[in-house]
Parts: structure tokens; C-alpha cells; sequence
């Protein structure tokens, strides 16, 4: 609960990481595309030679099918479906609360040094530390996925929102109030703005969290989504399948990670991060 | 028109309190051109702050058209020295000159002309889609002046607003200046540190101290109201005015505490 606990979220002062330029961005895809190749050919070699038993580890290719093979099932798309349920609406619960509460609060020094040490108690607790408790309440049912998922965002962007209110330029704000716009319009035009980055770093953040969670979620209660199907592919004994659903997971991760990037670049146009390949 | 009484501002930024400004008492009249020269450091940004009701003076006040200065009064516009913190890099050019006019309840129409007006006359129409950042230091403070330009002030306060662009811009904003105080008959607080354009653009010359600041000198220009690049600098009487501020700021460098003001 020291001062220090807050840095610990990794604010990137002013920004995002950078990003590579998109000039070398195809022999950058080219050499992506050679690494996994790679990493499947490994995967196909190790238990083929016997190296690991494909008990434990079946090959890719067979994983690979029986994942195109799954993918025509109605079952299979229905956990994606809930998967990505309880994801987006966890995200969205999160997202909303932490900036109407980080903007109210960002404006209230006092509110805000009231809260932080109670904040930066219970930042730090860890999500499923409340499964227990979400089983209680909930059961299987959906909201306790979105109690885990809500939970662990909600601090990861709020505390973003934080760090971008207490950024705005002074000579900005004052550039605002010296032309007469009122409290909202300074919001609008000036506070929201210069969060909004911040925003964006809390955002991707959290949805890779939220997609972690969610399926925690689904895999220790029991609620359902892949994470269910993994538990259940998992006590059937069906290996592959298991395996099949773990790279399901993970291309699911690649494709939230592409959509916040995306959405990133478009927000940010103006901003240092982006603006070299908006100029190039 | 604005009245500046007994100002003085303290800055108290933890340990250390600054005295920026000490004692400053001195009259704009209205539709005046005024132009404030001092030691850099020696509280004239401050001062334009406390006029523009963003800093509340530590004692004195400020007045404006009678009224006492307490939030930033509307009808009033500011160039700020750091034209580049003072633009919205999220906004293009056009929508950083327009959103005053939005806040002012403008109709669309209006609002797009003075945007071009304004835009027009400090040579950056082309840029009018461009981002802050993509533009040079002095086409960014070129934007800050059409923005200020375009709300179509009573007063405007400038906080040397050209430090940033080349000789022949500069000369062209100055005439600038002067045409739209001319026809607007705007009152005019300008900061500069450049004698010659104090002179210039100025009907009165007011000379700061160094710190603790106090009025040291107040110059009237008695140049035409019509001024020239060329004859009005060549002019005798300039000269003489130009000497006469160089004197002045010379003098206030080097008493750290003048015992007389004026
Ligand atoms: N926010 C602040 N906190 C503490 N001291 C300040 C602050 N702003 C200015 N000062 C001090 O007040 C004094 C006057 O500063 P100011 O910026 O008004 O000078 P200036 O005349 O505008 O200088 P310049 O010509 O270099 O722009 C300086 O000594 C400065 O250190
Ligand atoms: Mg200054």
C-alpha cells in the first residue's frame, strides 16, 4: 500500500509501445509465417520420433484436424460463442465503470486520496481469489464468469484512467479555459483526449486479462465456454482435443490482440505512437 | 478599458516562495495597442495570467471594462508562449481555430468563414486539414494567432507570439497585428522581446524591471497610425524611441532593484 504499488501496473508514461514501421511490415509477416511453420514442423517431429509420447503430446497435424474437424460442430462455435460472451460483456462492464468512476474521481483530488489506499488494497488481490466466492453467489452461471472478468479489468483500466486525467497539459487546460469552454466541453474536448491513450494501454491490457479469465472461469467452475470443453475433453480422456481447444484459445488471443491493435491505431491517429506510419 | 492595480504574484511551489511580480499598476485604454518588454524571467507571462483570470493575483487587481477579473472573462483571447502545448495535436488545424467559435455559439456558417479569414491571413490555408504536429514551430504559432484572430476578441493578449517564425513572416504578422487592431479596434497586449518590435507595433511601450518586478518606464509612440516596414523603421523618431526602450531595458538588467520606478 505504498506509493510505490502503483507504479507496479506499468503505466507506459505518455504511451504504448512503439511499433514497427509497415514498410518492412511483409518481410516482417514473411518471417512470422517461417517461425510457425517452424514450431509445427517441431511439434509434428517430437512425438513422431517417439521423443514424447503422443499420449501426452499428439501431433500437430492431428490436433490441427481434429480442431478443422470440431470446428464444423455446432458445440464447438456454441463455447466459442460463450467464451466470447462472457468476455466482451465483462470487458464492456469494466470498461464503462472504470472511466465514469476514473473521470468523476480524476476531478475530485480529495475523493481520489480518500480511495487510493483502499484501491491500492484491493487492486492487487488476485481474480480468482474470488472464485470461491463467485460459486457462492452464482454458481455456473454466467455472472460468475463476468465477476472474474470485471473484477480483474475493471483495475487494470481504471488505474490507466487515472494516470491520463492527472495528464493534461496545463497550458492546454488553460488554452480551453481562456477561450471559454465550460467544465464538459473541456472534458470533451481536452481531458478525454489526452486519457485516451492511457485508455487504449488499459484496454488491450484487459482484454487479453479478460480472456484469461473467462476461461479460468469456465475451466474451475464450470461455467460454460472452452474452458468448460476443455475440462470435459480433459476427464473424457480425449488428448487431442484438449489440445485442440488450447490452440482454439490461443487464436482467439491473437484475434483480440489484432482488434485492440487496430482499433488502437485508429483512435490514436494523432497520437506519437502512431503518428510516424500515419506521416510515412 | 483594462486596469492593472498594485498586482502582485507569489508563486508558492513548496519550499522555496518566488516573487514574480512585485508592484505593477498601469491602464490600457480602449482599442490601445500596447506592448510589454522586460528581462526574460522577470513575470510577464504571469502577468498576462493573472489579466487572463487563469493565476489569481497574490494582491491587487486586475479590472476589466470595471469589472473585476476572477475566471478567464469572456471576449478575451490569449496567445500563449508555448503555442505548441497550446494546440490540440487530436484536432486538425481547422478544428483547433474552430472550437472556440463552436463554444462562442457561432452558426456554421459564420465559423467557416472565419476560419478561412483567419487561416488566409497567416498563409496556412493549405494546412487547414494538417495535424499541429505536422507542421514547423512557426506554422504551429502562426495557428495559435489564427485561432485567437477568429474569436474575434475586445482584448488580446499575446505572449510573444513570434518568436518561433523568420524575419520576413514576422514583419508580415506585425503588419497583421496592426491591420486587424486597425479594423477590429481590438485592445492589444503584446509581449515581445524584440525592441525594435515593440517600437513598431506599439502605441505605448511599457518596460518591466527585472525581478521584483515593477513598472520601470511607460513609453508612448508618437509614430503615425499608419506604419510601414520600411519608411516607419528608417524613421528618425523611431530610432530615437528604440534607443530610448534599449535604455530602459539595459538599465533594468542591470539594477536588480531599481530604486525609483520611472
Ligand atoms: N508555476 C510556477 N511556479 C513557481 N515559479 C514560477 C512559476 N511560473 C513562473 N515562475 C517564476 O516566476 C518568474 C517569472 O516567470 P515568467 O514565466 O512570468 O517570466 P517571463 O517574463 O514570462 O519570462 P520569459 O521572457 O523568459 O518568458 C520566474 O522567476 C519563474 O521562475
Ligand atoms: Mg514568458
Amino acid at each position: 500500500m505504498t506509493k510505490t504499488d502503483t507504479t507496479d501496473a506499468g503505466p507506459p508514461p505518455g504511451a504504448p509501445a512503439p511499433r514497427g514501421r509497415t514498410r518492412s511490415g511483409l518481410g516482417r509477416a514473411l518471417l512470422g509465417a517461417a517461425g510457425i511453420a517452424a514450431f509445427l514442423t517441431l511439434w509434428e517431429a517430437v512425438p513422431r520420433l517417439g521423443l514424447v509420447s503422443d499420449r501426452y503430446l499428439p501431433p500437430a497435424t492431428e490436433v490441427l484436424g481434429v480442431l478443422a474437424q470440431r470446428a464444423t460442430t455446432p458445440g464447438f462455435w456454441a463455447a466459442v460463442g460463450d467464451t466470447l460472451h462472457g468476455w466482451a460483456l465483462g470487458l464492456a462492464i469494466a470498461f464503462a465503470a472504470a472511466v465514469v468512476l476514473g473521470f468523476t474521481l480524476g476531478a475530485l483530488p480529495r475523493v481520489r486520496a480518500f480511495t487510493t489506499s483502499t484501491v491500492d488494497f484491493l487492486r492487487p488481490i488476485p481474480s480468482v481469489a474470488l472464485i470461491p466466492l463467485a460459486v457462492l453467489l452464482y454458481g455456473t452461471d454466467i455472472r460468475s464468469t463476468l465477476l472474474l472478468v470485471v473484477y480483474a479489468c475493471f483495475w487494470l483500466i481504471y488505474i490507466q484512467v487515472l494516470y491520463g486525467v492527472a495528464d493534461v497539459d496545463p497550458v492546454a487546460e488553460q488554452t480551453a479555459r481562456s477561450y471559454g469552454l465550460g467544465r464538459l466541453a473541456r472534458i470533451r474536448y481536452v481531458v478525454w483526449p489526452t486519457t485516451l491513450p492511457y485508455l487504449m494501454t488499459g484496454l488491450r491490457l484487459a482484454a487479453a486479462v479478460a480472456l484469461i479469465l473467462s476461461i479460468t472461469a469456465q475451466l474451475i467452475i464450470g461455467t460454460p465456454g472452452i474452458g468448460q470443453e476443455i475440462a470435459i475433453a480433459q476427464s473424457s480422456n480425449a488428448v487431442a482435443y484438449v489440445y485442440a481447444l488450447i490452440v482454439a484459445t490461443g487464436i482467439l488471443g491473437v484475434l483480440i490482440n489484432m482488434g485492440v491493435r487496430v482499433l488502437e491505431r485508429r483512435v490514436l491517429r494523432w497520437h506519437t505512437s502512431v503518428r510516424g506510419e500515419a506521416t510515412a | 478599458m483594462l486596469k492593472v492595480t498594485a498586482l502582485q504574484k507569489i508563486y508558492n511551489g513548496g519550499a522555496s516562495a518566488v516573487e514574480a511580480v512585485r508592484d505593477l499598476t498601469f491602464e490600457l485604454a480602449e482599442g490601445e495597442l500596447v506592448c510589454l518588454v522586460g528581462p526574460s524571467g522577470c513575470g510577464k507571462t504571469t502577468l498576462l495570467k493573472c489579466i487572463a483570470g487563469l493565476m489569481p493575483p497574490t494582491s491587487g487587481t486586475v479590472e476589466l471594462a470595471g469589472d473585476s477579473v476572477t475566471a478567464p472573462p469572456p471576449d478575451m483571447a490569449v496567445v500563449f508562449q508555448e503555442y505548441g502545448r497550446s494546440l490540440f495535436a487530436w484536432m486538425s488545424v481547422r478544428a483547433n481555430v474552430e472550437l472556440p467559435l463552436k463554444e462562442k455559439k457561432l452558426p456554421k456558417e459564420r465559423r467557416r468563414e472565419l476560419v478561412a479569414q483567419s487561416l488566409e491571413a497567416v498563409g496556412l490555408t493549405a494546412f487547414a486539414d494538417s495535424y499541429p504536429w505536422q507542421l514547423s514551430g512557426g506554422m504551429q504559432q502562426r495557428v495559435a494567432i489564427a485561432r485567437a484572430v477568429a474569436y474575434e476578441p475586445k482584448v488580446l493578449l499575446m505572449d510573444e507570439p513570434f518568436a518561433a517564425v523568420d524575419a520576413q513572416t514576422r514583419a508580415d504578422l506585425e503588419d497583421l497585428i496592426r491591420n486587424i487592431w486597425q479594423r477590429l479596434g481590438v485592445t492589444v497586449l503584446f509581449v515581445t522581446h524584440d525592441i525594435d518590435e515593440a517600437v513598431y507595433l506599439g502605441e505605448r511601450v511599457l518596460v518591466l524591471s527585472s525581478s521584483p518586478t515593477v513598472v520601470q518606464d511607460d513609453i508612448t509612440v508618437d509614430l503615425p497610425a499608419e506604419r510601414d516596414q520600411l519608411t516607419t523603421r528608417q524613421d528618425e523618431r523611431f530610432t530615437e524611441l528604440r534607443a530610448r526602450v534599449y535604455a530602459q531595458i539595459q538599465q533594468a538588467k542591470n539594477s536588480a532593484a531599481p530604486a525609483a520606478a520611472h
